[in-house]
C-alpha cells in the first residue's frame, strides 16, 4: 500500500473541489475503463482507486531526444493532457512545461525525491550519451546521466518514454556518435516500464500512467518491458488492409491504383509485420488515421535498432506469419523468427527488466455513494 | 572588461555573473549566462547550446529517401518542417518534380504546423513570462468577463466561466503541489498584468492545451500520424480516392478531407478569437517594456516559403518571401542563394567543434565537423561541473552561422519585417494594424514584445492559408487532377552517380537549410543549417555575437535572484536546441576528449 500522503488531496477530491458532480467523475471513470480495455464494471473500482489515492508525483527528465514523446503526450484525448497534468498527477518536474528554470527547476529535483522517497514516479524522455564523460548532453553543469541516476535512485518506478529512453533511437543509430545509450543501461535496480515509438501514441501514454494510478502497479510487460496491453500485438495483425495481403493484392508503386484502394503496402517496405504496437488498433490523434492508412508503410518507430533495419522502403524478406495474430512479441521471439532481410532476429531473449505482473482486479461491487 | 563588438554591442563582464541551467520551456537543452552591473542590468550576454546528438555522422551511407524520417527526429516541435526541407533537398539534388497535389497538401501541412506550433508556444513555453498564474486568484470574475467580451467574440467568457477557471485554480493552488507552476516567479514585480487579464491568460492557456491537439489531425490524416508524419520523395504517400468501392479504405477521401475543413475553421477561429485578442491585450499593458531587440530590424533572413507553384522555389513563387536585410536598411532586399559559397557560413572558433582554419567559415557542402569539448581557462568549476563558461574560447554545441559574415537573427519577425519591407500587404497591413491599436511606432516592433506579436500575427496568416491551400486542393482534385506523387525517378538506377541539393524551408523558427551530396546512390554528406543556429549562435571570430546574446543587452531584471525577464526575452525567440546541435563529421571521425585548459 502506498503511505498515506496527508498534504496531498486525492485525485476524486480534487475533481469535485473543482465542481465535478459525481456523476461526471463516475462517467470519467467509465471513459477510462474503456479507453483502458476494461469491462465497464471495473469503472466503480477506477472511481475508487481516484477517491482514495493521493496525487502521484512525477518527475518528466529530458536527455537526448527531441521532443516528439512530450508533443505526443498532450494530444491525448482520453484522458485530456490537462486532467492528467493538473488533476491526475502532480507533474513536479519537466522541463518542458515548468514556470521555473535554473537553480529554482534544479532545487526540485532534489526536494521531490527527499519528500517522497519511493512515491515518485520518474519518467525519461529522450536518453543519456556516454561519450565524453556524458558531456553531450548537460543540464546544470553537469552530464545528464548523472543527474539521471541520481533520481531514479529513490523512484517508485520509471517511465522509458519513447524510442530513445527505451531502445536509443535516432542518435544511438549506426555509428552512434556520443554513445547514447536506453536508460535501463543505467538504471538497473528499479522496474522500468517501456513505452516505445517515436513517439508513443498519445493515448497509450496516459493509458500506462492512468493503469499505474487506478491499479497502484505497473501493467503486465512482457519480456522486453513493455506493457503487453499496447504492444502484445504486430501492427499487421490488426491492420485493416491485412485481408488484401491474404489476397496478394498489393501497392506495387506510389500513388498507383493499388494505393487509391488501400491495397497493402507490404512490397513498399512496410514494417507492420515485425511491429509491435497498437497503431492498428487505438490509432493516432483521436482514432483520425495510422501511417498505412495514410498511405505510407510503416517504418517499425517502436521496435529496438528500427533505425538500422532499413532503408524503409525495402520489404520485408520474410513475415513469420504462421504464428498468427494471437502470438504476443515474446512467443515470436521464442520461436527464432526472424526478419531475414534485415538480419536481425527479433525478441529473442529474456531481458533482466524486473517483471511486474498485473493482479486481476477483484470483479468490482455496483457503484455506491451518493449519485448526486 | 568592456568590449565593443564589430555588430554593434557593449559588452562588460566586470558586474555579477547570473546562470540560468537549464532554460526550461524551450526544447532541448540550453543554458544562458549574464553578467549584471549594480543597477542589475545585463551587460554581458553568454548562451550555449548544452546537447549534441551527431545525426548527421548518422545520416552518412544511408538511402536518401529514408533521409526525411531522420531529419524529422531533429525535432519533435517543428514536426515535419526538417522532413519537408529534406525531401526538397533530395529532389533538389535528383531533379524530381512533385505533382500540384503534393506541393498544396505539404504546404497545408506546413500551415497547420506553424498555427500549431506558434498557439502551443504562446500559451505553454512562453505566456508564464507574461501572465502570472497566482495572481488570478485575486481577479474579480465580472471584470474578467467584461475584459473578455470587450476584446473578442469568444463564446467562453461569462462571469461564471471565469468564475469556474478561478475556483479550479484556487483548488489547485491550495492542494500545495503545484506540479508545473512551483517554483515559478509568482509575485515578481516585472509581471505587469492586472489580476483580470492574468485569469483570462490562464483561462485560455487551459483550453488552447485542449484544443490545439486538433489542429495536428491534419498531418494526420495526410501523414498518418503526429507527432512526426510521414513524407515522401516525390510527392506524397497520401493517395486520393473520391469516388467507387474503395474509396472509403483510401488515405485521403470525403470523410477525411471534410475533417480538414472543419478543423480549419476551428483553427482559424480560435487563433482570431482568442489567441490575437490576448496577445493585444497582453501587449496592451507590457507595450513600456522595450527590451529584447538585439538584431530585430538590422539583421533579418529569410529563405522564403509557401511555393505557390510546384516545384518553382524562387521569390516569383513563394507566398512567404526570400531576403536578407543588413544594418537595419530596410529599404534594401539582398537576395539570398543557398548554392553560393560566400554566403551561409559556419564559424566554430567559439563552438565545441574543430576545423583545421577556425579563422574561417565553410559552406555547409564544403562542412567539417569534428566535436571538440574544450572549456577555456577561465572556466569556472570542472569538466563535469561547470559553474561558469568561459565566453572567449569554446563555450556551445551550436555553431556561428553567419551570411557574408554577419550575424542574422530569423523567426517570425524577420519574416514579417521582410514582408513589411517589401511592401506585401498581407504583411504590412496587419502589422500596422496592430501598431496603430497599441498606438506605437514601427520601432517597438524589433523588441522582445514585437517578435511575440509577429508570431501572433503569423499564427493568423498561416490559419487563413490553411484554408486557401485547403480550397486549392478541391479545385484541383475538381477538375479530376488526384495525383499525388510522381515515380519517375523512385529508383536509384534513375539518378547520377554524383549529385548535390539544397532544399530550404521556413521553419516556425526560421530560416532552415539542408545540404545534400549523394554518391553511388548512398549520403555521401548531409548538413543541416536551422533557426537556432543562427539565432543561438555564439561569438565568431571578430567577436560579433548572435541573436540570443544581443537580444538580452542592457535588460534590466527586477529581482537580479529571479531569471524572468531573461526568459522572456530567450523565449520570445522560440528556441530549439535538438535543431542546433547536430553536425556532421564527413568521416564520422573519433571523437576528441575534453580538454581543462
Amino acid at each position: 500500500m502506498t503511505p498515506a500522503m496527508p498534504n496531498i488531496q486525492t485525485f476524486y477530491e480534487m475533481m469535485r473541489a473543482q465542481g465535478t458532480s459525481r456523476r461526471s467523475f463516475l462517467k470519467f471513470c467509465s471513459l477510462t475503463a474503456a479507453a483502458l480495455g476494461l469491462e465497464p464494471l471495473y469503472a466503480s473500482q477506477i472511481a475508487y482507486a481516484m477517491e482514495t489515492k493521493p496525487r502521484l508525483p512525477v518527475l518528466w527528465m529530458h536527455g537526448l531526444e527531441c521532443t516528439c514523446c512530450s508533443e505526443s503526450f498532450i494530444r491525448s484525448g482520453n484522458p485530456l493532457s490537462s486532467d492528467v497534468i493538473l488533476k491526475m498527477i502532480s507533474l513536479d518536474y519537466d522541463d518542458t512545461l515548468m514556470a521555473a528554470a535554473g537553480e529554482q527547476a534544479e532545487s526540485i529535483l532534489n526536494e521531490i525525491p527527499a519528500k517522497y522517497p519511493g512515491e515518485y514516479i520518474l519518467a525519461v524522455e529522450g536518453n543519456p550519451p556516454l561519450n565524453e564523460d556524458g558531456m553531450y548532453c548537460i543540464v546544470g553543469g553537469q552530464p545528464f546521466v548523472d543527474r539521471l541516476k541520481a533520481v531514479a535512485a529513490n523512484a517508485k518506478a520509471v517511465i522509458a518514454w519513447g524510442a530513445c529512453a527505451s531502445w536509443g533511437c535516432v542518435q544511438a543509430a549506426r555509428p552512434n556518435p556520443t554513445n547514447a545509450v536506453p536508460i535501463d543501461k543505467v538504471i538497473t535496480d528499479k522496474p522500468i516500464i517501456k513505452v516505445p515509438g517515436c513517439p508513443p501514441i498519445a493515448e497509450v501514454m496516459t493509458g500506462v500512467i492512468s493503469y499505474i494510478l487506478t491499479f497502484n502497479q505497473l501493467p503486465e510487460l512482457d519480456s522486453r518491458g513493455r506493457p503487453v496491453m499496447f504492444y502484445g500485438q504486430r501492427i499487421h495483425d490488426k491492420c485493416y488492409r491485412r485481408p488484401h495481403f491474404d489476397a496478394g493484392e498489393f501497392v506495387q508503386s506510389w500513388d498507383d491504383e493499388g494505393a487509391r484502394a488501400g491495397y497493402c503496402l507490404y512490397k513498399m517496405g512496410c514494417k507492420g509485420p515485425t511491429t509491435y504496437n497498437a497503431c492498428s488498433t487505438i490509432r493516432w490523434n483521436g482514432g483520425v488515421s495510422f501511417p498505412i492508412q495514410a498511405g505510407h508503410g510503416c517504418i517499425g518507430c517502436s521496435e529496438d535498432n528500427f533505425w538500422d533495419n532499413g532503408p524503409f522502403y525495402k520489404r520485408l524478406s520474410y513475415v513469420g506469419a504462421g504464428l498468427g495474430i494471437e502470438a504476443t512479441a515474446d512467443e515470436i521471439g521464442l520461436t527464432g523468427a526472424a526478419v531475414a532481410g534485415a538480419g536481425v532476429v527479433v525478441h529473442a531473449g529474456l531481458s533482466a527488466i524486473k517483471q511486474h505482473n498485473r493482479k486481476k482486479p477483484e470483479p468490482p461491487a455496483a457503484p455506491k455513494g451518493d449519485q448526486s | 572588461m568592456n568590449f565593443a563588438t564589430p555588430n554593434g554591442f557593449n559588452l562588460d563582464d566586470s558586474g555579477r555573473r547570473m546562470v540560468v541551467d537549464p532554460v526550461t520551456r524551450i526544447e532541448g537543452h540550453m543554458r544562458c549566462e549574464v553578467n549584471l552591473d549594480s543597477n542589475n542590468v545585463i551587460r554581458n550576454a553568454v548562451s550555449s547550446g548544452t546537447m549534441w546528438r551527431g545525426l548527421e555522422i548518422i545520416l552518412k551511407g544511408r538511402d536518401p529517401r529514408d533521409a526525411w524520417a531522420f531529419c524529422e527526429r531533429i525535432c519533435g516541435v517543428c514536426t515535419g518542417t526538417h522532413a519537408l526541407a529534406s525531401v526538397r533537398t533530395v529532389e533538389n539534388a535528383l531533379g524530381i518534380k512533385i505533382p500540384n497535389n503534393a506541393n498544396i497538401i505539404r504546404n497545408l501541412m506546413q500551415a497547420t504546423l506553424y498555427a500549431h506550433d506558434h498557439l502551443v508556444h504562446f500559451y505553454h513555453l512562453h505566456a508564464l513570462d507574461w501572465v502570472d498564474v497566482v495572481s488570478t486568484l485575486k481577479a474579480d470574475p465580472k471584470a474578467t468577463s467584461a475584459l473578455a467580451q470587450s476584446i473578442s467574440p469568444w463564446p467562453n467568457s461569462s462571469p461564471g466561466y471565469f468564475s469556474d477557471v478561478q475556483a479550479k485554480l484556487q483548488r489547485f493552488i491550495s492542494s500545495g503541489q503545484l506540479g508545473p507552476f512551483m517554483n515559478g516567479y509568482w509575485g515578481n514585480p516585472a509581471y505587469l498584468l492586472p489580476p483580470e487579464a492574468n485569469l483570462m491568460a490562464v483561462a485560455h492557456y487551459l483550453e488552447a492545451l485542449d484544443f490545439q491537439r486538433e489542429i495536428v489531425k491534419i498531418h494526420t490524416v495526410f501523414g498518418g500520424k503526429n507527432p512526426h508524419p510521414n513524407w515522401l520523395v516525390g510527392g506524397m504517400a497520401c493517395a486520393i480516392n473520391l469516388d467507387g468501392p474503395m474509396a472509403a479504405g483510401a488515405p485521403v477521401n470525403i470523410v477525411q478531407l471534410n475533417l480538414v475543413s472543419d478543423i480549419i475553421d476551428r483553427t482559424i477561429k480560435f487563433i482570431d478569437e482568442v489567441y490575437l485578442p490576448d496577445l493585444t491585450a497582453i501587449a496592451s499593458f507590457y507595450k513600456g517594456w522595450d527590451f529584447g531587440g538585439g538584431l530585430a530590424g538590422k539583421n533579418i533572413l529569410s529563405y522564403g516559403e509557401f511555393p505557390g507553384k510546384a516545384n518553382d522555389y524562387s521569390n516569383n513563387s513563394l507566398l512567404m518571401p526570400r531576403g536578407a536585410i543588413i544594418n537595419g536598411n530596410l529599404n534594401e532586399i539582398h537576395d539570398v542563394d543557398l548554392t553560393d559559397p560566400d554566403q551561409v557560413q559556419e564559424f566554430v572558433d567559439h563552438s565545441w567543434y574543430t576545423y583545421p582554419d577556425e579563422a574561417k567559415g565553410l559552406h555547409p557542402w564544403a562542412g567539417v565537423t569534428e566535436p571538440n569539448f574544450v572549456l577555456g581557462p577561465k572556466t569556472i568549476g570542472t569538466k563535469t561541473n561547470i559553474k561558469q563558461l568561459d565566453e572567449d574560447a569554446k563555450y556551445s554545441f551550436i555553431k556561428a552561422a553567419r551570411w557574408r559574415g554577419q550575424a542574422m537573427e530569423v523567426g517570425p519577425l524577420s519574416r514579417f519585417t521582410l514582408g513589411y519591407a517589401m511592401g506585401i500587404a498581407e504583411f504590412k497591413d496587419p502589422v500596422d494594424r496592430l501598431l496603430t491599436n497599441l498606438k506605437l511606432p514601427l520601432a517597438a516592433l524589433f523588441t522582445t514584445l514585437g517578435r511575440t506579436a509577429a508570431r501572433g500575427l503569423e499564427a493568423s496568416w498561416a490559419a487563413h492559408h490553411m484554408r486557401r491551400f485547403f480550397d486549392q486542393l478541391m479545385a484541383n482534385l475538381a477538375a479530376g487532377d488526384l495525383a499525388t506523387a510522381n515515380t519517375d525517378k523512385w529508383d536509384p538506377s534513375t539518378w547520377p552517380a554524383d549529385a548535390k541539393g539544397v532544399g530550404f524551408a521556413e521553419a516556425p523558427r526560421g530560416a532552415l537549410g539542408h545540404w545534400i551530396h549523394i554518391k553511388d546512390a548512398k549520403i555521401e554528406s548531409y548538413q543541416a543549417v536551422v533557426p537556432t543556429t543562427w539565432n543561438g549562435s555564439p561569438r565568431d571570430p571578430s567577436g560579433s555575437i548572435g541573436a540570443f546574446e544581443a537580444a538580452l543587452l542592457n535588460t534590466p531584471l527586477a529581482d537580479p535572484n529571479q531569471p524572468l525577464e531573461i526568459l522572456r526575452t530567450l523565449h520570445s525567440f522560440d528556441p530549439c536546441l535538438a535543431c542546433s546541435t547536430h553536425v556532421i563529421a564527413p568521416d564520422g571521425g573519433e571523437l576528441i576528449s575534453v580538454k581543462v585548459r
